[in-house]
């Protein structure tokens, strides 16, 4: 199958200083990449920089059989979005755009393929509601059909279980499995490490620069990875 | 009540006003469901107090007031935007600062010019006698543009104004939306100032916005109903301004307080049944 993304060290910087540095990485079409570390430690950066939206400073990111406007975003929740007005379908329908080319409206097919990403995600019962009145847990499905309105390649998600009751971040588990099933190529940055080794198929650790890259069985057995996985088994390492 | 109207309607000064500032209030109120979703609420008034200062430089050396203030304000949305983009917080006190020192340059300007006459309150506070025959076609042909512009790209402006990472994720050239929402509303703020007065013209895009997220759940329908609300407002307060002599502007703002109390109290009483 081939790369289908290829970090080439990979510098950030802002004015406070490097956020990412020095990272390099690919990985193939059909991977599920956890990119998992502490806060602070560049993830949410890393991600953006893929999703084009940061020029890093040095470096490149490199996009192989996937064009810019073909990949799916679900970035980390802001406040202001939370009390939105906005109907589902508006949401969903708006993942759209980037392929849209110059109509201002939407056709018959933008609308099908939307309807379409609504019913795999099981929220057909609230297309009509209100944004700001769904649950954390539909907020995210909702966020995550507009995603994929935009992708069926390469899907970028920032801890789109942040917030979830574990019940249902763990469905939301098992739809981005299914969806990885079919061939979808997912890049997830995530606090749940536990969760991240469970489904991911690639492991990404970051501390501003890269401290460990490859499977997830190679992960789990590292010392990167013990250190991680030890404090979650003791508990309370909900703050990673 | 009919006697009112029909006194109302039969002047030309009234109909001028009610025309330009119907069509004002609508774009207004359009702007401002993204300026207010977009936290963008300072741009629009930092551009009025802009708008003050080059309308009384125009005043004062006697130019034209709309083809002085419409470039200098456009460029200002340009500044402002910049600035609210790259700094968040120290974005809002350079807005600030830009503000009042428009607003000085131009009080200053007209007290060493024309003196501080009852054109200047007119200026501040609005005015029902404002349009001149000349701006109305100016006025009118911007205030048609910038309808049209925000209908053309309403999705793409839903889409900036809802997540603007999602949308530049997805190849979307959010700046050129983003400068695109300041333009048109300095082009509002200038065609709209004379009637509703510099101080207040940001409440026409503030307000009806607003009041229609108390109640309205979808973009559309928060749009829909921010334009019809602002669009009644304005003649409402129009016909007071008239009617009781008071200024043109603050009489609108006070229509479109009362509609926000009742919008407001109606989102609770839903929210609590
Ligand atoms: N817009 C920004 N401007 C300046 N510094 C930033 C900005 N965004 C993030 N940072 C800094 O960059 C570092 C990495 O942040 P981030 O990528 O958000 O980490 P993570 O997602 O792993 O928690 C942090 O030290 C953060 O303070
Ligand atoms: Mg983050």
């Amino acid at each position: 199958m081939g790369a289908i993304l290829v970090c080439e060290s990979v510098s950030v910087k802002y004015d406070t200083g490097f956020a990412v540095e020095n990272v390099s990485f690919g990985i193939e079409a059909g991977d599920y990449l956890c990119i998992v570390g502490e806060n602070g430690s560049g993830k949410t950066t890393l991600l953006k920089t893929i999703a084009g939206l940061i020029c890093p400073a040095a470096g490149r990111v490199v996009l192989n059989g996937v064009r810019q406007n073909e990949v799916g975003y679900l970035p980390q929740q802001t406040p202001a979005q939370k009390d939105f007005p906005a109907s589902v379908m508006e949401v969903v329908l708006s993942g759209r755009l980037g392929r849209g080319g110059r109509l201002p409206f939407y056709t018959k097919r933008d609308k099908a393929l939307a309807d379409g990403e609504i019913s795999r995600l099981d929220i057909e019962g609230i297309k009509f509601d209100s944004y700001r009145s769904l649950s954390g847990g539909q907020q995210q499905r909702v966020l995550l059909a507009r995603a994929l309105c935009a992708t069926d390649k390469l899907l970028l998600l920032d801890e789109p279980t942040s917030g979830l009751d574990p019940l249902i971040a763990s469905e939301l588990y098992r739809i981005l499995e299914n969806l990885n099933e079919r061939g979808l190529t997912i890049i997830m940055v995530s606090h749940d490490v536990e969760s991240a080794v469970r489904y991911g198929s690639k492991v990404l650790h970051m501390q501003t620069s890269k401290l460990f890259f490859g499977s997830q069985k190679d992960y789990a057995a590292s010392d990167a990875g013990r250190r991680m996985l030890g404090n979650t088994a003791g508990g309370g390492a909900a703050y990673v | 009540m009919f006697e009112l109207f029909r006194e109302l309607f039969s002047y030309s000064f009234v109909n001028r006003a009610l025309l330009v500032g119907i069509l004002v209030a609508l774009c207004a109120a359009l702007l401002g469901v993204s300026l207010v979703l977009k936290r963008y609420s300072m741009i629009g008034d930092g551009l009025s107090h802009v708008g003050f200062g080059t309308l009384a430089v125009a005043m004062s050396l006697n130019l034209a007031p709309l083809q002085v203030s419409i470039p200098i304000v456009l460029l200002a949305a340009f500044l402002l935007l910049r600035i609210s983009e790259s700094s968040r917080i120290k974005g809002d006190a350079a807005i600030a600062l830009i503000s009042s020192s428009s607003l000085a340059v131009g009080v200053v300007v007209i007290a060493m010019t024309v003196g501080m006459n009852a054109d200047v309150c007119n200026y501040m506070f609005g005015s029902i006698l404002a349009m001149k025959r000349s701006d109305v076609y100016l006025s009118v042909s911007v205030a048609a543009i910038v309808l049209v512009l925000f209908i053309f790209f309403y999705n793409k402006i839903f889409a900036v104004t809802f997540d603007e990472n999602f949308a530049k994720a997805g190849g979307m050239k959010t700046g050129v939306y983003n400068m695109l929402i300041a333009f048109l509303t300095a082009l509002i703020i200038v065609v709209g100032m004379r009637i509703m007065g510099a101080m207040l013209i940001s409440s026409l895009i503030i307000f009806p916005a607003l009041t229609a997220m108390r109640v309205f759940n979808s973009f559309k329908r928060v749009a829909v109903c921010a334009a019809l609300l602002s669009v009644f407002c304005f003649f409402i307060g129009i016909v007071f301004s008239f009617a009781l002599d008071t200024p043109a502007g603050a009489s609108v703002v006070l229509v479109n307080l009362a509609a926000f109390g009742i919008f407001f109290a109606i989102g609770r009483i839903r929210k609590l049944a």
